[in-house]
């Protein structure tokens, strides 16, 4: 053991900060590096017009300022991206958290049995590879062969062109993705929910509450932070849509699918425009931000009564 | 059983025998939905080609084999995709879990000039979109020389924000009298890092790798920009490329889906107490 | 202590099993969808008669090609030799990724005379060649004869007025979800050869302006989107039909517009009884048999291989006639050298006779390096005209919008050019 330095405490306090830095530098480097720099990089090529010919020979670019910027909203495919994204984030976040709060809330009942089996069957598609499951719903939407049209026609209704009609092919995406998602937000609400505690529920049924009461009064207000948390995240998430119109549409059909992120992957890594590129995934960047934004505001403004 | 005087403690006791029915019928109308589109994945993968594509569609193949899986090996050269799958996965948790934890514990417990101004800056981070940075980050490697190679993957996942605030969360209920005591002692800071904070830390370790793994084997869009060449591709790059090739076979394209999803499965089966523990105190806690 | 042991070892054993002789030359070829399949067949025999060169093929699909090429050229990981589809040959050697062929060609036995016109010409650019054709790509008719015979239709059409005949005889004997012809609404190529078919040009003033508001191609773009207005064609992708050969086979439609490729997939997937039944034959234009698309593939060397040498050695192998012909055998691809053709085998070809008389009459896209993505609108523009959501005079008014603001650098670079 090294001896007891009876070392000034300003001078020890001095080594332990320098010893912190080292165990945080490596991963702040990384994230410098690899993360806040690109940002930084991305925002200043969405000022240029850095394309092929640009990547070819750089004495072909041209600083355009907010060209790009102007251009993309002037332009109707990006305004068609941007509402496809708004469909699949409005419809698709209420979906979700639907199915997972109504997932959690039957998980949690006393009722329930075989709990462990039916929480690891909800949550296995979100373990799964988005590109893998893709090819089955791809499969299992076909127009002739899948099996929904058949089970649909079993009811009388026609089958289908899910992923080929222009009006189907986004809520088959919504479908897809809230079957793969939802038993993520299902375990966040399910600690929420084993977190309430029971005298509540006792003093609620005391008073002669019913159980729809209870819900209510006692479950969702108690529940109301992490679900506004969830929320947010969900949303944020659902902004960033990408892989599932990548492997099951290519954005089709008539760009019904193609949301802002397909489009930034479009531009910048089909046709390598890259001042473009980087110009959508800024603005889908302000989108997001703005938007969580005024949710804290609105869920800190609404903790604060 | 049920004593009299026992007061019923649930509001489903409340509802009358047929609640227990709906409540757990309902479940496993949901597990069924769940599980559906996995099992089928399943059984199609042993269907002879072509034999999917008929009217009306099958539940299970009518004479199983292994036709496809054997297509997929001989090839496809899946066993290549899968070893890149492995190794990939497997570097970046092991390389990762030393820096986020490293990290994490630091911006719990050792004190620094601007520590919880620069963690709450990482935070609000968080909101940033991955994609963002693709594009530069593409030039930025191809400077550095790290496309199409292995690195290219693995260097930009060495680090992240959400592994640091995990980590750091659950660094926070480590007592501090018991640094303390050490650091009396004469110990160094990473001698105490190594006997003390790391074995307490252990529960997180496991969900930290187990999220980590699972997010890099299933990661798909940034392997598919970087990888140029075919030997270096993962599962799901390697199933993509497959799928927009063989879009009429789809019996292979199950197979392909079957071993991608599969190890993940496993792990996840196998560790899921940690990871679906990881996760609801990152939501308690956050 | 024992960990740096076996990490040395490792180390020691990775780097004895990558270092190679040092007299072998690898070289990596790129090459998309069935060729590529059926390319690494032909390696072995070429590796046996080239001692100390290794070629290893890599496949990609056609729909990922395009982009996994710019990449790998942003990214400076380009093969030493690829299939570059012709119509990309421009964009290429915009950016400087092709190294030019012109003295290989001289030194060697390619032969550009031997080769169908248009094809080779689709390989210079700037007075330079900078590839080789591999095969020859056309769309033309693939037909049910017998479908055609019981609508009473007795000779496949040969102009737009007798193709527009016969394809309403045909959907009238059609059960409900069966059609006349399947023209995919991902593919453009049935569109552009309609387009190509017309005399007005699809870019004008040395490409710098869009020109499909001129009369030709409204007229190509009208004829199209008739067909599904009629109800001729559905207004579907070729990954809806779910499997294209199948439904051929079924009679879900008569008439398919594709290319050499699909000899050798029908013949191989259409069982026994069904192989009478189809045949050939070249594209109908206004008013007698029309031009086609001049495709294709060629065989490219990228500027920045450290291994020319071998790769053109391999392109040189490849472009034998007798190779040519053995790859066509394996593909169903057709061999873009005239002197191929007068093999037996080929000219006694009864479905290939059709594309024999079709590549005499191709042209060739324009040689811009924006082609690719004003392809892409062209498809997009179609398919919603096809679905009824813009009527022809929005539709190329559309079309020339976006192809101007495609080419506005184009112009800005020639223009800076021009004053240099």
């Amino acid at each position: 053991m090294t001896g007891r330095e009876r070392v000034a405490p300003s001078r020890r306090r001095a080594r332990r900060r320098q010893v912190a830095w080292c165990f945080v530098a490596p991963a702040l480097i990384v994230i410098a590096v690899f993360f806040v720099i690109p940002v930084v990089a991305a925002f200043a090529i969405s000022l240029t017009d850095f394309d092929i010919y640009a990547l070819a020979d750089p004495s072909n670019l041209r600083v355009v300022g907010f060209r790009n910027y102007v251009e993309l909203l002037e332009r109707p495919l990006f305004w068609k991206a941007l509402g496809n994204t708004l469909y699949f984030v409005a419809a698709g976040v209420p979906l979700s958290l639907a199915a997972s709060l109504g997932a959690a809330l039957l998980l949690n009942s006393r009722l329930a049995r075989f709990q462990p089996f039916f929480r690891t069957a909800l949550f296995a598609p979100v373990v799964t590879t988005v590109v893998a499951v893709a090819v089955i719903w791809r499969y299992l939407l076909g127009t002739r062969y899948g099996l929904l049209n058949y089970a649909l026609s079993s009811v009388g209704i026609a089958p289908i062109d899910w992923l080929g009609d222009p009006r189907f092919a986004m809520p088959a995406i919504i479908l897809f993705a809230v079957w793969k998602n939802f038993g993520y937000n299902m375990i966040i609400l399910l600690a929420g929910l084993q977190s309430i505690p029971n005298e509540l529920y006792e003093a609620a049924r005391i008073d002669g509450a019913s159980a729809f009461a209870r819900l209510r009064f006692v479950t969702l207000p108690m529940l109301a932070p992490i679900l506004s948390i969830v929320a947010i995240l969900t949303i944020a998430g659902y902004f960033q849509l990408f892989a599932e119109p990548y492997v099951m549409t290519q954005g089709g059909p008539l760009q019904s699918t193609l949301s802002v992120l397909y489009l930034m992957y479009e531009e910048g890594f089909k046709y390598w425009n890259l001042g473009n590129a980087s110009a959508v995934a800024f603005l889908l960047f302000v989108l997001i931000f703005g938007v969580t934004l005024l949710q804290t505001r609105a869920a800190r403004e609404q903790f604060a009564r | 059983m049920t004593n009299a005087s026992q007061k019923p403690r649930w509001w489903s006791d409340y509802l009358p025998r047929p609640a227990a029915l709906l409540v757990n019928g309902l479940l496993l109308a949901g597990a069924a939905f769940a599980l559906f589109p996995l099992l089928w994945m399943l059984a199609a993968s042993f269907m002879a080609p072509g034999e999917a594509s008929t009217y009306p569609p099958p539940l299970l193949p009518a004479h199983p084999t292994l036709a496809n899986y054997r297509e997929l090996f001989t090839h496809a050269g899946m066993g290549r995709y899968l070893a890149n799958s492995i190794l990939l996965a497997a570097a970046a948790t092991a390389l990762s879990l030393v820096f986020n934890v490293m990290a994490g514990y630091a911006f719990a417990k050792l004190r620094f000039r601007g520590r919880e101004r620069l963690f709450r800056l990482m935070l609000g981070a968080l909101v940033i979109p991955g994609q963002v940075a693709m594009v530069p980050l593409f030039l930025l490697l191809k400077q550095m020389g790290l496309v199409d190679t292995y690195g290219g993957v693995i260097v930009p996942a060495l680090a992240s924000i959400f592994g640091i605030f995990l980590v750091r969360q659950y660094a926070l209920s480590i007592p501090d009298d018991l640094l303390e005591a050490a650091r009396i002692d004469g110990a160094s800071e990473w001698k105490i890092f190594r006997a003390v904070v790391v074995p307490l830390l252990s529960p997180i370790i496991v969900t930290l790798a187990v999220f980590t793994l699972l997010g890099t084997w299933n990661d798909f869009m940034w392997p598919l920009i970087v990888l140029s060449d075919q030997n270096l591709y993962t599962l799901p790059v390697a199933l993509a490329s497959l799928s927009r090739e063989h879009v009429q076979d789809n019996e292979l394209m199950m197979a392909g889906s079957v071993l991608t999803t599969l190890p993940v499965l496993i792990v996840f089966l196998a560790l899921q107490r940690y990871y679906m523990q990881g996760l609801m105190m990152g939501a308690v806690k956050g | 202590m024992q960990w740096a042991l076996v990490l040395v070892v490792a180390t020691g054993l990775l780097a004895a099993c990558s270092r190679q002789p040092q007299n072998v030359t690898t070289i990596r070829f790129w090459a998309m969808g069935r060729e590529g399949e059926v390319v690494t067949a032909l390696v072995p025999e070429f590796e046996r008669t080239h001692p100390g060169i290794r070629v290893v093929v890599q496949q990609l699909p056609w729909t990922a090609a395009h982009e996994k090429l710019l990449t790998a050229f942003a990214g400076d990981s380009t093969p030493d030799i690829a299939q570059l589809g012709n119509t990309w040959i421009p964009e290429f050697v915009a950016l400087g990724a092709l190294s030019p062929l012109d003295a290989r060609v001289t030194t060697s036995t390619v032969d550009p005379k031997d080769y169908f016109s248009g094809i080779w010409d689709t390989n210079i650019v700037g007075g330079h060649v900078y590839g080789v054709p591999w095969y020859v790509d056309t769309r033309l008719l693939f037909y049910r004869r017998d479908l055609l015979e019981a609508a009473g239709i007795h000779d496949v059409p040969a102009s737009w007025p007798e193709w527009t005949r016969a394809l309403a005889a045909v959907k009238a004997r059609a059960p409900p979800d069966h059609y006349a012809i399947l023209l995919p609404l991902n593919e453009v190529e049935p569109l552009l050869a309609l387009a190509l078919q017309q005399d007005d040009p699809l870019l004008r003033d040395g490409g710098r302006y869009g020109n499909f508001e001129s009369t030709g191609f409204r007229r190509a773009l009208a004829f199209y989107i008739d067909m599904f207005r009629r109800g001729f064609a559905p207004p579907m992708t070729a990954s809806q039909m779910s499997n294209v050969w199948t439904e051929f086979g079924r009679g879900t439609f008569a008439f398919y517009i594709s290319g050499p490729w699909n000899i050798g997939e029908f013949e191989r997937r259409l069982p026994a009884e069904l192989q009478g039944t189809w045949a050939t034959a070249p594209l109908p234009g206004p008013s007698g048999p029309g031009a086609s698309i001049a495709g294709g593939s060629s065989l490219v060397v990228f500027h920045a291989s450290q291994a020319k040498d071998a790769a053109w050695q391999l392109v040189e192998y490849l472009s034998q006639p007798d190779i040519e012909l053995r790859f066509r055998e394996m593909t169903g691809d057709l061999p873009p050298r005239r002197s191929a053709w007068r093999d037996p085998a080929l000219a006694n070809d009864a479905h290939a006779r059709a594309f024999h008389d079709q590549l005499e009459r191709v042209k060739p896209a324009p040689k811009v390096p924006e082609w690719e993505r004003i392809a892409d609108e062209m498809r997009n523009v179609a398919e919603r005209a096809a679905r009824g959501q813009w009527t022809v005079d929005e539709a190329v008014r559309e079309l020339d919008a976006r192809t101007d603001r495609i080419l506005e650098k184009r112009r800005w670079l020639l223009a800076r050019a021009a004053r240099d």
